[in-house]
């Protein structure tokens, strides 16, 4: 047995069945975990799937769970269509809820422009710290795996400090900032359910970022620049500024996902505010295969694990970190099929082997 | 003609590739002491069929003979302990060891004891007999391609290979290295080494094979004795199934300068220095400017740097008599030149991206292709049919992924998107490197037309063939200078030769 390249890696089909066979594998391994961990993979996936689909709360509330994950995957794919391997989803994230929030409690500003600015500092916070590592590795050569990663655990402890020293409440003593205006909580669409503006920013983010990509000079010169620099320098491009706006993009999209967690769910900073957002985006983008319209299915099925899995483990017993191991079994999974799904297995065996005497 | 049992024999050998079937049925015998040339364009099989034989493929049918007898090549190990030995295009020596300890790598013998007294003893032998020799010392790193391609050959022989396979050896040789090897090959023969020549140049298939093998769409179209009655036009006619044509510089008034390089030094990146001498060059309207060269004497660097691609360490660049301030790529193109590099898929084509993107790869951010940084799909599809018709790109269709596309189909499709503005000036290298026969044609027709419509072209080339047939003018390049240049009438092969590989001032830059 042994792996051939395929001839023709053109196949829109074997694409599109790429990351459904991914998942389906990833479920299969989550199935053994399920297993040893005492409980029925079957009952459990039930229960997971009735969690986060059945019902008015439990799809919104999926729904709005799917928000941040679609910005932070929409952030991951703006940045590996440009091979700038933004990690730093995370921290982008916390800056720009701590963007939003401190906007959102400010007395000064009129009421009506509350919510546009939270928005619009969550985005140019998250820009501003991408910009970071961008910058050093356009001028320096830094490699911004390394950058963007280490930024994240600077931010959190940043966070972690501000919590613990002057946002912390002097009454109570909890680490959390002061909350956030009434008039600068996001408006709700459906009574009774947390689908906020910042799902529908998420939604419309989708588009935009869909039709820059495919639409637009710069989304051209994004995917030119990831797919080969050289021949990028080479076509008078400007491979230092492309990599820039894509970083810029990349971290103002997880910024947005930021604000929306502040405006619409939680109206302060907590310790927990992303929960991992971030690293989760390039698992979402991945699932994607980095195309916008990819997302949301992608954000949605993450989503549905996190919320499932809370009721799963609730009933079943089995620990709710299996939704962290399916998260990470399904990217694995993802870049292997993505890889076999350029070669074809043999099993025959060569003929020479006939013609040896 | 020799007529011993033949060393190497091959019967039926089918090899195939999905749904292409790259050797058909191939029959192909090699007696010892015999120099065979394998003929055909690209594609034809060549050198499938000997990576069939250096077990780098398994066959899908077909029996291989050494001495008469039926054996398996599974791997290369295989190959070599049956004495086969192959010298590739590019060298895989590692760079950081030395001669002699690349040579003692991978010797049969006693496991994990390299006897380096007997190896020095065994470069000596092969050095008296076959005139190859090299400084057992010196790190390979630092060999010149040509010692780097003796180093394989001498390999080879440490293996006590009887079957020497060597492909397209002289493609990086220059013309004195190649009689060196040339020398050295009728040696071997004469030792009873089979010798397979892999090669595109007629003449020197002619000049060192007792027998040639042509190869057309993976079959053997013709297996003919050296007599001295081959014409080049007629092997060449049975490579492609047609007679190529060949094309014909007329004499031209040259016009205007058009690219003019005042005092430019070019910036070395092996040693992190600026160029000895500067370069003082005008290419005119209306003329082909060809630089000859032993690779790796800056003229990659110096098409890089009129491109804008690289900086000079100093010096002007003057494109219509205007010198132009901060080169870059983009500014160079808004001047008026255009840019083929030597490495199609490396850097002049994004190989994932399908022809159509590829065809506008350096214009998308103009009108008509977009305004106001809003790409205008239907004009870029548009364009990129037109231009594939209009220089027969195929397959035609411009959704295809453009590294799907073979190497001369690539090069149309560069050539195309650079020439589809009619440029004032063109810098190409490598024009035709790894092209067959009629994509040679297609590329040089292209040229001549394009320089007859007045362009100014500075032609970068390795073949010295192409250099002569093409060129006004012959510049050569040694160590980042240009050591001679003059008119292609008072250029000979032996004096650029010479030039190329001693930087002797010749001719009219003669300091």
């Amino acid at each position: 047995m042994r792996l051939v390249a395929r001839p023709n890696r053109n196949s829109p089909l074997r694409d599109a069945m790429m990351p459904v066979a991914a998942v389906a594998a990833s479920l299969l391994i989550c199935a053994v975990l399920i297993l040893l961990a005492g409980a029925n993979p079957l009952t459990a996936f039930g229960i997971m799937a009735k969690a986060a689909f059945w019902g008015k709360f439990a799809l919104t509330e999926t729904l709005a769970r799917a928000a941040p994950l679609i910005l932070s995957g929409l952030a991951a794919l703006v940045a590996l269509r440009t091979r700038f391997w933004n990690i730093g989803g995370e921290g982008q994230i916390i800056v720009g809820a701590m963007a939003a929030a401190w906007v959102g409690a400010l007395t000064s500003l009129p009421t009506p422009l509350l919510i546009p600015f939270m928005l619009i500092g969550a985005a140019l916070a998250g820009a501003a710290l991408a910009a970071v590592p961008a910058s050093l590795k356009t001028r320096l050569g830094v490699d911004e795996v390394v950058s963007t990663l280490m930024l994240n655990f600077i931010v959190m402890y940043l966070m972690q400090a501000l919590l613990s020293g002057p946002w912390k409440d002097p009454v109570t003593g909890w680490t959390n900032s002061p909350s956030i205006l009434r008039a600068a909580e996001f408006p709700v669409f459906w009574k009774g359910t947390r689908l906020h503006l910042g799902v529908l920013v998420a939604f419309l983010a989708v588009g935009v970022v869909g039709v820059i990509m495919k639409r637009t000079t710069l989304g051209l010169s994004m995917k030119i620049v990831g797919e080969n620099p050289r021949a990028a320098r080479h076509a008078g491009l400007d491979v230092t500024r492309v990599t820039l706006a894509a970083a810029l993009l990349s971290g103002a999209l997880a910024g947005l996902a930021g604000a929306g967690e502040i405006g619409g769910i939680q109206f302060q900073v907590i310790a927990s505010i992303s929960s991992g957002y971030g690293y989760a985006g390039i698992v979402v983008a991945m699932l994607a295969r980095l195309s916008a319209a990819g997302i949301i299915p992608a954000a949605l099925f993450i989503a549905a694990i996190t919320t499932g899995a809370d009721e799963m483990s609730r009933q079943t017993g089995v620990p709710f970190f299996i939704a962290d191991a399916m998260q990470g079994i399904c990217l694995i999974a993802v870049l292997v099929a993505m890889t076999l799904s350029r070669y074809q297995i043999r099993f025959r065996t060569s003929p020479e082997r006939r013609a040896t005497p | 003609m020799p007529t011993d049992t033949p060393i190497l024999s091959l019967a039926g050998i089918t090899k195939r590739f999905g749904g292409t079937t790259a050797n058909k049925a191939v029959d192909f015998d090699l007696a010892p002491g015999e120099i065979v040339g394998l003929l055909g364009e690209n594609g034809a099989g060549k050198t499938t069929l000997m990576n069939v034989v250096f077990g780098l493929y398994r066959p899908d049918e077909g029996i291989i003979r050494i001495d008469g007898q039926p054996v398996g090549i599974a791997t290369t190990a295989d190959a070599i302990a049956l004495g086969i030995g192959m010298v590739h295009q590019h060298s895989h020596a590692v760079a950081r060891h030395t001669v002699l300890e690349n040579l003692m790598t991978g010797l049969p013998g006693r496991k994990g004891l390299l006897d380096r007294r007997s190896a020095l003893r065994r470069l000596t032998e092969i050095g008296d007999a076959y005139g190859l020799r090299l400084d057992p010392d010196r790190p390979v790193g630092e060999l010149a391609v040509g010692e780097r391609q003796r180093l394989d050959i001498i390999r080879a022989l440490f293996r006590k290979a009887r079957v020497l396979i060597l492909d397209e050896p002289t493609s990086v040789l220059t013309p004195q290295e190649s009689e060196g090897l040339f020398s050295a090959l009728r040696a071997l023969r004469n030792d009873k080494v089979g010798i397979v020549f892999i090669s595109h140049k007629l003449n020197e298939v002619r000049a060192i094979t007792d027998r040639i093998v042509v190869m057309r769409r993976g079959e053997v179209v013709a297996d003919v004795p050296n007599d001295g009655k081959l014409t080049n036009v007629g092997l060449a006619s049975l490579m492609c199934g047609h007679e190529p044509e060949r094309v014909v510089r007329q004499p031209r008034q040259r016009g205007e300068a058009r690219l003019s390089l005042r005092g430019l030094r070019l910036t070395d990146t092996r040693h992190g220095g600026a160029a000895k001498a500067p370069i003082d060059l005008d290419i005119h309207a209306g003329e082909i400017v060809g630089i000859a060269g032993v690779s790796g004497n800056g003229q990659v660097r110096l098409a890089e740097t009129v491109a804008g691609v690289e900086a000079a360490a100093a010096g002007e660049i003057g494109l219509d008599g205007n010198i132009v301030r901060d080169p870059s790529p983009r500014r160079m193109q808004a001047h008026g030149l255009a840019y083929i590099p030597e490495d199609r898929i490396g850097a002049g084509l994004v190989g994932s991206m399908p022809v159509r993107e590829n065809m506008v790869l350096s214009r998308y951010v103009e009108a008509p292709f977009s305004r106001r940084g809003w790409l205008d799909w239907q004009a870029i599809l548009d364009f990129a049919r037109r231009q594939i018709a209009a220089y027969d790109v195929r397959p035609t269709d411009p959704h295809l992924p453009v590294g799907l596309l073979s190497g001369g189909n690539q090069q149309k499709a560069i050539i195309a998107r650079e020439l589809a503005f009619s440029p004032r000036v063109l810098v190409i290298a490598q024009p035709t490197r790894g092209l067959d026969v009629s994509a040679i044609a297609f590329v040089h027709r292209a040229l001549m037309n394009l320089r007859d419509e007045g362009c100014a072209i500075m032609l970068i080339s390795d073949d010295l063939d192409e250099i002569f047939q093409l060129s006004d003018r012959i510049a050569v390049m040694y160590e980042g200078e240009i050591v001679r240049d003059t008119p292609v009438e008072e250029a000979t092969v032996p004096t650029v030769g010479l030039a190329m590989t001693e930087g002797r001032m010749a001719g009219r830059n003669a300091a």
